[in-house]
Parts: structure tokens; C-alpha cells; sequence
């Protein structure tokens, strides 16, 4: 879907006009292309704290500018701040100030991320009250962010530090252009479950993932990613979308499973196709779903069950079936299998005329967050990704102004592409999320809806 | 030289087909070549087999343009396979599909392929229009022409007449009868009545209604066109509406006329492709082994004089396979007979059935039958599917290869009759 504005305001008059008229300058996103740098630019570490230490020597591990300080004339590609010890409102200060010092002097597209201790963890009012705060702080940091850059935070549970091989995951994540549409978001790393990958280029490879709705849109983006990434992929959507499927199948050399997921032994039916044609099944994404708008007062039956039982009936029963399975359950070590699952922005906010689809979304979320242990304990993951805006064949059948104003609704001033959505699930995916489990992470650009 | 006295198995891995549609509808802007390429894609797709350089694939299609002089390998060029996969045509009337992947199992029993894709492709609406034998000299003179003199005056002996396209028929060239007023003889002197015919056509709609309502073409069938489902199929069929319809083969019996546009094929677009391998190969592959093609056998009848039914020669074939392979009709668990026309099944069947006809015309000791009729066609056959010539076969095998999976040693019988007074019918035994 062609975002004409975004491409006019990127353009020299584009640019004067909308400055002169106040209107949103939506930035052309950094986006990972494989083989291109992490990240361009000095990456400048604040905080004094000994996870500080090691958030430099990890990043330095890749090669990266670290730095202390900034000269004035510079500019840097990243900020990241270590907040784990501070225990009351009042020692945000040094650290935040110098984080604001460093706002004038970013590139396009730049990255900051803050580092804390989980809020929950701690039964002490002035700890709690300063680890909430980074989260407040960094919420609007990401609100003031301009030309395409991002506030992001990485929260730690259960006393880890930053050598969490979980922690090192979402760091380069964050960093990196698969984050482009993620703002205002926190990934919670709370084991020392997963695995950093030999080559980064790589992190899927050897592994075998099943993308459910594959034949087009998000799904398709997904299966396509996941490709990129190394892994071998099971294409899987109904019957009557086979031809698309196939194509999909086909252009990633994968194959393809014509399936109705509502099937009753739908989950066992895809752990015979991938245990006859791989031996082996990794990943599974639950992108499929649909959408069957009318307000609640003009409801009927069919459209409220057939949401539900595509929705999240479906996935329930696939995960029951798997988590029964052997193929799903080859623990290597600290990695086992991981589960990614669809859920949306309405799921967390509500939507207007989605009651059906939000109960189902919302159900996602909760699914995911209770079966996390059942994962945990098989040193796998599950975790949900919650879309917002995202330019699609079904977001282009929304009225022009509708979906203008849509799209401008965050703090990106832009839609969101299929592959931004699918970068985060083959990140949530990868060995390197497996310290992540039960969190539902939003690519929304930091929507001002349900923020 | 001594010929091999062992061979190894021919292995049914999966089948594909794009639905079949009524001609002039849904495909009429497919040419063969699209349909062909669309229906290997889907195999290729189900199967993993982008950018594999297979041993062969070989198909045709009855209907094809002088241009398509090499549409196997055309197709094959189009999809993800490794392009250095040899393809070939091969063209025998209705049974052009079988004929392939029967030759093709061959090939791999002797250890000259290791893996093959069999099948066919068929469009009606995408025929060659053919023009007259006049108008054809005529232009042939002026292409020979040396002179713009000789090329006015070779082309100013075109009359308006000459300029009536051909269009191609089903006629028998050596006839002149079509293939359903030949198939009208035939169930005539068999006594084949309306009603049973009729009872036939509604047993394909509804076994082939319930197939897919089971989920059973779910592997088996990639959309086409934006068309998931054999347009066909009519579920909601019942033996009133059958009734209702007038005859329209064989108007020249009068009353006893029997044969209607519902039990009979009607003329269809569609594609069929059909994966081969030996073990090793399907193994290697981490490929499912549905079953093996065990043998089949072409035979031939002297229809012209009358003497013999034009699509009897399925009779014929099966006798000599089924001495061969020491079977009888009660060794196999599925029957399946392609339903060209519901009294060709009919006729068939009461010709393995007739002590007299086995005796005298296949020079076996009595009748071959009884045919069980609950094995017969149990996911519906031709009639509701619809009959793209050449894809037929690919949907068969494919077909019952996977009603035979899982079902170790348990028989298949395949029956395909074909324009010429030709046919071939197949063995496939489950795995």
C-alpha cells in the first residue's frame, strides 16, 4: 500500500511545507537489510551502574562505536541508559538529564533504550515508584523522538543481568532496523533461557517454523522473513487461498500445507506434514485470523463464532496438540520451541465494531501469558505481537480519510509495513528472545490508541 | 543379453490438479500451457521441490495448438524446478495422462529415472480454431511464392466459403459419429437403462460433494484462477432433476434414447500432475510413499465397422492385466472406472459381468465380475468432477493413491477409456 504523503513529505518542498504548516513529518524508517550494519554511529552508554559496564562490552562484542561521551559536533546512532539501581523518583535525575542532553546531537532514525529492574519485583514504595518512573519517562521520550527515532525499554526480572543471553537479544534488537515501527514498548527478559546465534544474519537457521495465514499480507511477510533468516517454513492457509499459498511456498522455498485451521485435528495434521518433510518443528506462528466487523447491537451468531473459532478456538486447540507432541518438544539444551502468536491493537484498547475481534485478540493475550510457563519449563517461549496501523490490502479497503488519519495516529506519523510486524515475530522467534515469554509487544509506532 | 528379472517400486508420492471448470467459463482466458504450469506449481509447492532437477516430466493435452509443440517443457520452464529437468509430450486421446505416468513408472521400475511427474492438461475453451483444407493450400501456395504476382494470385483464389473457421470436434474421424452417439450404440445393445445411468451420475456428485466436505482434496487440489472447487460438482442433485432431462446422445434410438448432458461429461478445462519416485529418492526426500504403481496395459478395439464399442477397450486391457498379475476384480478395495459417460462404466462393468463376452471376446473361462459397486468411484469420477481429456488420469492416480495410503498391500484397479477405440487401465496397490 502506497503511502503518498510520506513519500511528499520526504521530498525537499515536501519537507519546507509541512514544517511551515505544522503538519506531521513522517520519516523514511531505518529498516535491517541483511548485510547492512547493525547500526551506524557512535552508540553512547549512560549510567555508572555494573550492568552499564556490560551493556558497553556486549556492544563492543559487535563491533560497535561505545562510547561515554559524546563530542559536541557529533551525532549519535543510539543512547542506551542503565536505570537497574536506582531505588528512588529522585536518582532518574543524572541519567535522564544527560539522556537530554544527547536529544539534540541524534541521527535519523536513532534509538533510545533505558534499562530497569521489573516494577513488580520489588514491594518497596520508593523503588517501585522509581522503576515505574522509567517507565513513565520513557513512554514520552519515545512521544518526543523525531525523524523516525524510537524510545524502547528493556525491563530485567528475576535478577538478571545484562549477560542474559535474553537481554543481549533484545538490546541488538532494539538497536537494529527490525525495530523500525516499534516505539514506546518494553521487552521484559526474565531467564537465562535462549541462545545468541553464531551468525547474526542467520539466527534461524537449522530451525523449522510453521506461519499459519501465510498466503498473503502479514503472513506472507512473516513467512518470508523467517525465510531470510535461515529458517525452513511450513506455508500453511485454507483451501480456497492455495494458489497464493503455493506462490509463497514456491518463492521461499518452503512448502506448502492447505489446511483450515478450525479443522478439528488441525494441529496434529501440520505435526505430521512437518515431521514426514523436516523431522523436526521449531517455530510456530499463529498469524491467521479474520475479521468480521458489526457493531455489538447488530451481532449475529455467525459472525461473533466464526472470529472466535478462527481467532483463538483454533489456536488453543493447535497448542494443546503440540505441547502434547514429541516433535515440538526436542529440548536442545537451553532452547526449546517457541510459539508467536497474532493479537492487536484492539485486543488491547478496544475498537469500535470489533467486539467479536478484540474478545478474540484480547484472548490472545491472555493465552499467551498462561501458557508461559507450560513454554518456560521446555526452555521455549511464547509471546504475542500486537500490530497496529499496518499498510495491507485490508487496511487499503479502509475510507481514504479514515485511513489517513489512521496511519498518522502515532508518534511515527506512519503506518507500519507487513514486514515491520513480522521482524519483531522472527525476533520473538529466535533463540536470542528466549530470556522473553508471555509478553504481547506491540508494533504500533507508539499508537496513541490504548497507549 | 538377458532382460532385468528384478525391478524396484514405482512410488505414488502425491498428486495435484487445479479445480476443472465447465469450458467457456472460469478458464476461458487459460491457455494449456497456464493450467499445466499452475498445477505442477501447486505439486511443487505441496512437496518442496523448488529448484530439484527431477528425472522427467512427461504429460500432453488432446486439444493443443501447433505451437505447443513442446508444452511439457514450456511448463516446466515456468515453474521453480531446476530447468534442467527433460519434459516431453505425449498424446493418447483421454488416456494421454495415464499413458504418461504409466511410462514414466516404467522408467523408474528400471532404473532409468528416479523421480517423474506425470499428467496432463486440457482446454476447451482454448482450442485451435482450425481453418479450411482450401483456405490452408491456398496460403501455403502464397507463403511458397517467389513473386508479389504469384502471391496476388494464389491469394485471389479465396472464396468467402473457405473463410468459415473449423472448429474441433469430438467426432471420430472414421465415423463421423460423436463420441456420445458411439457410446449410444454401445449402451443400447448392453441394455443399459436411463435409470441407472442416472443412479451413477448422482452417486459422483454426492461421493465427490462429501469428498471435499471431508476435507479429502484438501492436498490434492490447488486453486486456480480464483476457483477452489470443481464448478461441475452439483451436491444438491437428485434423480427428479435427473429425470427431467432430454436425451442427447443417441436421438436416433427415439424412446429408447438413455443418454442425457447429466450422465454424461461435459467438456471441461483442467490440469492434473501426478509425483513419481523410487524409494531411495522419495526417502532422501523426506517424501510420503502413498503407493505403488504396480502395471498397466493399453488396449485397443475395431470400432469402426460397428463390430465393437468405441470406449470398450478398457474390457479388453484389464483382461490381459489382470491374467497377467493373477488378480481378479475381488483382490482390489477400490474400483475406480473414469466416467467418460455413465453407460461406459455401465457397459463395462456388465462386460466383465457377462459369462458369454468374457468367454468369447476375452477367451477367459467365464465372466470375470462380479463388480462390488461399493467400491466403485467412491469419491466421485468424471461425471461430477468434469473430464479435462488429458488431466484425467493425473486426477485418478492422485486420487487413489491416497485412498490407498495407509492400507499396506490393498489393491487399486484404474479403467480410462479414449477416443480411437483405446483405453488403459492400471493396477496400484497401497503402501
Amino acid at each position: 500500500m502506497r503511502d503518498s504523503y510520506t513519500e511528499f513529505a520526504n521530498t525537499g518542498l515536501g519537507r519546507k511545507l509541512t514544517k511551515s504548516l505544522g503538519l506531521p513529518q513522517p520519516a523514511k524508517l531505518r529498516r535491517y537489510r541483511p548485510g547492512a550494519p547493525l547500526i551506524e554511529g557512535p552508540v553512547v552508554v549512560v549510567g555508572d551502574s555494573e550492568a552499564s559496564d556490560r551493556i558497553a562490552e556486549v556492544m563492543l562484542g559487535w563491533d560497535l562505536d561505545v562510547r561515554r561521551h559524546l563530542e559536541s559536533r557529533e551525532e549519535a546512532a543510539a543512547v542506551v541508559a542503565a536505570f537497574d539501581t536506582t531505588s528512588s523518583p529522585e536518582q532518574l535525575s543524572s541519567e535522564v538529564l544527560a539522556v537530554g542532553r544527547l536529544l539534540k546531537q541524534l541521527k535519523s532514525s536513532a534509538r533510545v533504550i533505558t534499562v530497569f529492574r521489573d516494577p513488580q519485583e520489588t514491594e518497596d514504595p520508593a523503588v517501585r515508584a522509581a522503576r515505574k518512573g522509567v517507565e513513565g519517562l520513557t513512554r514520552s521520550l519515545a512521544h518526543e523522538m523525531r525523524a523516525g527515532g524510537t524510545a524502547n525499554g528493556i525491563v530485567l526480572q528475576n535478577e538478571l543481568d545484562a549477560a542474559a543471553p535474553g537481554f543481549a537479544g533484545a538490546l541488538r534488537f532494539l538497536l537494529s532496523g527490525r525495530s523500525a515501527f516499534v516505539s514506546g514498548q518494553f521487552i521484559t527478559v526474565g531467564s537465562v533461557n535462549g541462545a545468541l546465534p553464531e551468525d547474526w544474519s542467520k539466527p534461524l537457521q537449522g530451525q523449522v517454523a510453521v506461519v499459519t495465514g501465510a498466503a498473503r499480507g502479514i503472513g506472507a511477510a512473516i513467512a518470508e522473513t523467517l525465510h531470510r533468516d535461515g529458517a525452513e517454513v511450513i506455508a500453511v492457509d485454507i483451501p480456497p487461498a492455495g494458489e497464493q499459498l503455493a506462490a509463497v511456498a514456491n518463492e521461499i522455498s518452503g512448502t506448502a500445507l492447505q489446511l483450515d485451521i478450525t479443522a478439528e485435528d488441525a494441529g496434529e495434521r501440520i505435526l505430521t506434514h512437518a515431521e514426514q518433510h523436516y523431522g523436526r518443528l521449531d517455530i510456530v506462528v499463529h498469524n491467521a485470523g479474520i475479521t468480521r466487523d458489526k457493531l455489538l447491537a447488530n451481532m449475529d451468531a455467525s459472525r461473533w463464532d466464526s472470529v472466535i473459532a478462527v481467532n483463538i478456538e483454533s489456536q488453543l486447540r493447535m497448542n494443546r496438540a503440540f505441547l502434547a507432541s514429541e516433535l515440538f518438544n526436542r529440548a536442545e539444551a537451553t532452547v526449546g520451541p517457541r510459539i508467536v502468536s497474532l493479537a492487536s491493537t484492539s485486543g488491547i484498547a478496544g475498537n469500535r465494531g470489533q467486539t467479536n475481534y478484540a474478545a478474540s485478540k484480547s484472548g490472545v493475550i491472555g493465552m499467551v501469558s498462561a501458557t508461559s510457563d507450560q513454554l518456560q519449563a521446555r526452555h521455549g517461549s511464547i509471546n504475542a505481537v500486537a500490530p497496529g496501523f499496518i499498510e495491507t490490502e485490508m487496511t487499503a479497503k479502509i475510507p481514504l480519510v479514515t485511513r489517513e488519519v489512521a496511519r498518522r495516529l502515532n508518534s511515527l506519523n506512519q503506518g507500519g509495513l507487513p514486514e515491520d510486524v513480522a521482524e519483531t515475530i522472527a525476533f520473538l522467534a529466535s533463540q536470542a528472545a528466549g530470556g522473553t515469554s508471555g509478553l504481547t509487544l506491540r508494533v504500533c509506532g507508539q499508537n496513541l490508541v490504548g497507549a | 543379453m538377458s532382460t532385468p528379472t528384478t525391478t524396484r517400486d514405482a512410488v505414488i508420492i502425491g498428486g495435484n490438479r487445479i479445480p476443472f471448470v465447465r469450458a467457456h467459463g472460469a478458464y476461458a482466458k487459460a491457455s494449456n500451457q497456464d493450467m499445466l504450469t499452475s498445477a505442477l506449481n501447486g505439486l511443487i509447492a505441496r512437496f518442496g521441490l523448488q529448484g530439484e532437477q527431477l528425472g522427467t516430466v512427461a504429460g500432453g493435452a488432446v486439444m493443443k495448438h501447433s505451437k505447443n509443440f513442446n508444452l511439457v517443457r514450456e511448463s516446466v520452464l515456468g515453474t521453480p524446478l531446476d530447468p534442467k529437468t527433460p519434459a516431453y509430450d505425449v498424446q493418447m486421446a483421454c488416456a494421454t495422462g495415464m499413458e504418461a505416468i504409466g511410462s514414466l513408472a516404467n522408467k523408474i521400475k528400471l532404473g532409468q529415472i528416479d523421480s517423474a511427474v506425470g499428467g496432463g492438461v486440457d482446454s476447451i475453451s482454448d482450442a485451435p480454431i482450425v481453418v479450411t483444407d482450401e483456405l490452408r493450400g491456398i496460403l501455403m501456395e502464397a507463403n511458397r511464392a517467389k513473386t508479389a504476382g504469384q502471391r496476388l494470385k494464389a491469394l485471389a483464389k479465396i472464396r468467402p466459403g473457405h473463410l468459415v473457421p473449423q472448429a474441433p470436434g469430438v467426432a471420430e474421424p472414421r465415423t463421423g459419429l460423436s463420441m456420445g452417439d458411439h457410446m449410444a450404440v454401445t449402451a443400447h445393445a448392453w441394455g443399459i437403462t436411463r435409470q441407472e445411468q442416472d443412479e451413477l451420475a448422482l452417486a459422483s456428485h454426492k461421493n465427490l460433494a462429501a469428498a471435499y466436505d471431508a476435507g479429502f482434496f484438501d492436498d490434492l487440489i490447488t486453486p486456480f484462477q480464483g476457483v477452489a472447487k470443481d464448478n461441475n460438482l452439483r451436491p444438491d442433485s437428485s434423480m427428479e432433476k435427473l429425470a427431467k432431462l432430454k436425451p442427447s446422445f443417441g436421438r436416433d434410438l427415439g424412446e429408447e434414447a438413455t443418454m442425457t448432458a447429466a450422465n454424461s461429461t461435459p467438456l471441461t478445462d483442467g490440469a492434473a500432475a501426478v509425483l513419481l519416485g523410487s524409494e531411495e529418492w522419495a526417502d532422501a526426500h523426506d517424501l510420503p510413499k502413498l503407493a505403488n504403481f504396480v502395471d498397466y496395459e493399453e488396449g485397443a478395439v475395431d470400432f469402426v465397422d460397428g463390430a465393437e464399442g468405441l470406449l470398450m477397450a478398457p474390457a479388453y486391457a484389464a483382461a490381459r492385466m489382470l491374467r497377467r498379475n493373477n488378480l481378479t476384480f475381488e483382490d482390489f478395495e477400490f474400483i475406480e472406472i473414469h466416467e467418460a459417460f455413465a453407460s461406459t462404466v455401465l457397459a463395462q462393468i456388465k462386460a466383465w459381468e457377462d459369462e458369454d463376452f468374457c468367454r468369447n471376446k476375452l477367451g477367459l473361462d467365464g465372466a470375470m465380475g462380479p463388480i462390488d459397486r461399493s467400491k466403485l468411484n467412491v469419491n466421485g469420477s468424471s461425471l461430477a468432477a468434469g473430464h479435462p481429456f488429458a488431466a484425467t488420469g493425473g486426477r485418478i492416480v492422485g486420487t487413489l493413491a491416497k485412498m490407498l495410503h495407509g492400507k499396506p498391500g490393498k489393491l487399486g484397479f484404474i479403467s480410462v477409456c479414449a477416443a480411437g477405440g483405446q483405453g488403459i487401465t492400471a493396477i496400484i496397490e497401497g503402501r
